[in-house]
């Protein structure tokens, strides 16, 4: 077995390595904002319909209502996720996901690991399923999920779904207090030692002041309006009969992040809340159904 | 005689879901096998982290032999029916007996194979077990709770052949995932079956899993001179998150122990499944705590008390977070808060459940003797909490934070009572609050919930009742029974919500043993107060255990009957009776009787005398039997009286209870 990894950036790609020999498809990131890794048209849209389906990516997942200005050790408004998707899910991958912690390091038969229940749901995108929090000595360190329904529809097959949270998997593994304290790339590096402080602590400060105060509320409201009207336009077009669900997808998400924003700036009224997830949740629902169709008709 | 061992060996099955999972199994098989005329001489479920098992013993290996009898048509009926009954029952004609004019047929049924039947009797429970939350995986269209990996199913040693969805049936299953070889391991019988669980480090029976947990912790504790909180509740789940439950103990941080103990505690309990302990003798905690976990490690456990000391220590620094920010915060801004709170959607907002509360515990107060001022600040605070940090966080602890920032806050001692009490009773073991001001706000709180979801015709029906009415309504009369209270309910509520409030009160005074059909009696007289009800039944449950009490009920019934039967031929005369001859002994006896007993009877009343009322009633006993045995009521010439009497004789009983409702 490789050695375990050092630091933030070996763990990703001892994942990364792990992954890829299994048969995942190595992703990069979605260039759209997302409150997490699960919103990557690879899992909600590809969950859904008949075609089999195995990936792995890093997410970053932005959480504006979490900044902290950098002061929390361990609540931030923008980090990773790790995703994989499994579809459909293979008969061994508990042992498939338990083969990834050993990967990156943990002795099985010195830590304590558990899968205790817990049913995943995201309301804005209309997805459940069923599964566990993966402890670790009593810490969650990932999210296990069997996709039972996505953009208000059944699945099958049905895809597995991992999420590890990589700050605090790190955190654990290489048994760091504080986020900031990370090491980002090889401490031994030639190049000189970077923690995750150093990457990415100015981006915690400033972004959290302009998720707090910063973003104009009107404008922001103006655009999830503008968002909410582009996306049934855009799904009546299509290119070559395919519809143009991708495109519409990414205004859902944008609009998802928009909402997001105007909720950490305190502009959503507790009433308004639920009315808006649902507006949202319309949308993702629409473009579900489309490339439900898509893949079927294929 | 042969056994049956069927394991469903799964990924993880909710620990909350284990036991009724267990209960399931055996009664569908126990259902299953009765059906198919067999019945094992003993049969036993499990349930665990992965799997369900059920062993039964003493089966048969197939069905006895069966004679079947088969009713065909009427001898003489058209060749149509007969061909009909023929092809049906696949039989031809000369099988057929003439008996009683009716065509016969005796066939004899071959007993089918135990292993047929119990193949059928799997596949059924698989796919009709009824879990909470099912689900289907991969490309199949099987439910179960998670996804079913195995089947392991023998017969007297032989696998039980067959295939549901996919997975067929073997005599192989699996231990623990990471102790021991990890490998897959054969059983062929109950015995090798819990002996290769054993060697694979898993522990079947949750019973044994239980008593491993409680006997680790009560180790650890003795090393460390430390006593284990005790937690049924807790031990009941972590039973069913390890294979082999294994106690760690670990450190916490005692700089922690200045947060209040509810808030250590529901952080171990709920976030971490933690055991608290504690000095020995000393009520608050000890700086440490036990996790359960599901390994033996191959250091003793230090990596994984010492990872899971970290995850208490973030989560408890995350419950001081809270704490700080909730008394810099502080009640007025949660009060204004409350108005964002929907309480419900008909019911309008948690602050004005909040004036309501307020207004009701003014009315309650001098009732109960608490100070108004006191009883109507302390119910507007009792909410505040809801809106704190701390109670979003941890909403078992409602009231109970309430109770520490008042004290905090350095409120009124009787106040912060009331405030941290206000939710109790919560269950048949909670405790009833006592202090005035806090029985107040107690009853004011679920009154207000018991009104205004009767206004909205939210009213419990048969296992629905999603706002806990009952638990509501057995909380007022616990409060009002255990403190001797003297509360008018008419008052509060409508004639629906009295009637649950007698409902109510007839389960609890069932539970102590009383008949429902006294209560009803008691009732019946519209008496609104509890504490007089229960007195009046209390006594009419004496009386009617003695003698005088049986007859003069007997002799109730009976003029009662005879009134009944005279009313339906039209009104009943009015008025006072008059004197009787004086020749008539049995009237002139009753009629003296009835006069006696009006003084006496008022006054036992009044004085709440209840045991005295009957024994006055008592007197009436031998007038009225000597009557209705010696004076014929519908003489033309005496009926009005005599029938003015027996009302007179019913109106006086009826000042105790209806006895029309005593059943008997």
């Amino acid at each position: 077995m490789p050695a375990a990894p050092k630091s933030f950036q070996s763990l990703i790609l001892t994942l990364h390595n792990y992954w890829s020999e299994k048969g995942c498809v190595i992703l990069q990131p979605h260039d759209v904002e997302v409150g997490a890794g699960t919103l990557h048209p690879a899992t909600v849209l590809r969950a859904l319909g008949p075609k089999p389906w195995n990936a792995a990516y890093v997410q970053p997942s932005r959480r504006p209502g979490d900044g902290r200005y950098g002061e929390n050790p361990n609540r931030l408004q923008h980090y990773y996720q790790y995703q994989v998707i499994l579809k459909p899910n293979p008969a061994n991958m508990q042992d498939l996901y338990l083969g990834s912690l050993e990967a990156i390091g943990l002795d099985l038969r010195t830590h304590d690991i558990r899968f205790v229940e817990d049913d995943w749901e995201n309301p804005t995108v209309g997805a459940w399923g069923l599964g566990w929090e993966v402890w670790c000595d009593g810490m969650e360190v990932s999210q296990y999920t069997y996709f039972q329904q996505v953009g208000g529809l059944d699945v099958n097959p049905v895809a597995g779904e991992l999420t590890y949270g990589l700050e605090r998997l790190a955190m654990y593994v290489f048994g760091v207090d504080n986020v900031y304290d990370l090491p980002f790339n090889d401490p031994d590096s030639p190049l000189g030692a970077l923690t995750y402080g150093d990457v990415f602590l100015a981006n915690e400060r400033q972004q959290s002041e302009a998720n707090f105060h910063g973003y104009d509320v009107a404008v922001l409201k103006q655009q999830f309006e503008q968002m909410e009207q582009q996306v049934p336009l855009m799904l009546a077009r299509s290119y070559k009969n395919e519809t143009l669900v991708l495109p519409a997808y990414d205004m859902v998400l944008k609009a998802s992040h928009l909402f997001n924003l105007m909720n950490a700036r305190g502009a959503i009224a507790v009433a308004e809340r639920a009315s808006y997830i649902g507006r949202i949740r319309d949308l993702c629902r629409m473009c579900a159904q489309k490339w439900v169709e898509l893949q079927e008709a294929a | 005689m042969p056994q049956l061992l069927l394991e469903l060996f799964s990924e993880e099955i909710p620990a909350r879901m284990q036991g009724q999972a267990a209960k399931d199994l055996e009664r569908m098989a126990r259902e299953h096998l009765a059906a198919a005329g067999f019945l094992p001489e003993a049969l036993k479920t499990f349930a665990g982290p992965r799997r369900l098992t059920l062993v039964a013993e003493g089966l048969p290996l197939a069905q006895a032999d069966r004679k079947e009898e088969l009713k065909g048509p009427r001898v003489g009926a058209p060749q149509q029916a007969m061909d009909g009954f023929l092809r049906k029952a696949g039989l031809t004609q000369d099988q057929l007996v003439e008996q009683n004019g009716v065509w016969m047929a005796f066939v004899e049924k071959k007993g089918r194979p135990t292993a047929e039947i119990v193949a059928e009797m799997v596949e059924a429970i698989v796919r009709g077990f009824a879990w909470p939350k099912s689900m289907t995986w991969g490309t199949g269209k099987l439910r179960w709770v998670r996804p079913l990996k195995r089947i392991l199913c023998v017969l007297d040693r032989e696998v039980v052949p067959f295939e549901i969805d996919g997975i067929v049936s073997g005599d192989v299953t699996e231990g623990h995932r990471f102790m021991g070889d990890a490998k897959p391991f054969t059983a062929k019988d109950f015995d090798e079956y819990v002996a290769g669980l054993e060697a694979h480090f898993v522990v079947l029976d949750v019973e044994e899993r239980k008593e491993r947990i409680l006997e680790g912790c009560k180790t650890l504790c003795f090393a460390r001179h430390l006593e284990l909180v005790e937690d049924i509740g807790l031990l009941e789940e972590v039973a069913g998150l390890a294979e082999w439950p294994t106690p760690v103990l670990g450190d916490m941080d005692p700089s922690f122990l200045d947060l209040p103990p509810e808030v250590i505690r529901t952080s171990m309990r709920t976030h971490q499944k933690y055991f608290a302990v504690r000095k020995p003798g000393q009520a608050g905690l000890a700086p440490h705590f036990i996790t359960v976990a599901n390994i033996e490690a191959k250091d003793g456990g230090k990596v994984i008390a010492a990872g899971n000391a970290k995850v208490l220590s973030s989560r408890l620094a995350d419950a001081r977070f809270f704490w700080d920010e909730d008394v810099k915060t502080g009640f007025e801004p949660w009060l204004a808060k409350l108005e964002g709170v929907t309480f419900h959607a008909k019911l309008g907002t948690m602050a004005q459940r909040v004036e309501r509360i307020v207004a009701l515990a003014g009315e309650i107060a001098p009732l109960v003797g608490a100070d108004v001022a006191k009883a109507k600040e302390a119910a507007r605070l009792a909410k505040a909490d809801l809106t704190s940090q701390m109670v979003g966080e941890f909403p078992e602890l409602q009231g109970v934070m309430g109770g520490y920032y008042a004290r905090h806050f350095g409120l009124d001692a009787e106040v912060a009572a009331a405030v941290q009490d206000h939710y109790k009773p919560q269950g048949p073991s909670d405790a009833v609050p006592t202090a005035p001001v806090s029985v107040a706000v107690a009853l004011a709180d679920k009154l207000d919930t018991l009104v205004g979801f009767f206004a909205i015709d939210e009213k419990p029906t048969g296992s629905k009742d999603p706002y806990a009415l009952r638990r509501a309504a057995l909380g007022v009369i616990r409060i009002i029974l255990d403190n001797g209270l003297r509360l008018p309910l008419a008052k509060f509520g409508k004639d629906d919500l009295l009637a649950f409030f007698a409902d109510r009160l007839k389960v609890t005074l069932k539970d102590q043993g009383k008949r429902h059909d006294l209560v009803d009696a008691v009732f019946a007289l519209g008496d609104d107060d509890l504490a007089r009800i229960v007195a009046r039944v209390e006594a009419l449950d004496g009386f009617l255990k003695t003698d005088d009490g049986k007859n003069l009920l007997a002799g109730y019934k009976r003029a009662s009957n005879i009134l009944k039967a005279e009313e339906k031929k039209g009104p009943l005369p009015e008025g006072q009776a008059e004197e009787p001859a004086a020749d008539s002994a049995a009237e002139v006896g009753l009629y003296q009787a009835l006069r006696l007993l009006d003084r006496p009877l008022k006054d036992a009343l009044a004085k709440e005398d209840f045991t005295g009322a009957m024994a006055q009633l008592a007197e009436l006993r031998g007038p009225v039997d000597a009557y209705l045995d010696g004076v014929f009521v519908n003489d033309p010439e005496h009926r009005d009286n005599r029938l003015k009497t027996l009302a007179a004789v019913r109106a006086a009983m009826g000042q105790v209870a209806d006895f029309g409702l005593v059943a008997g």
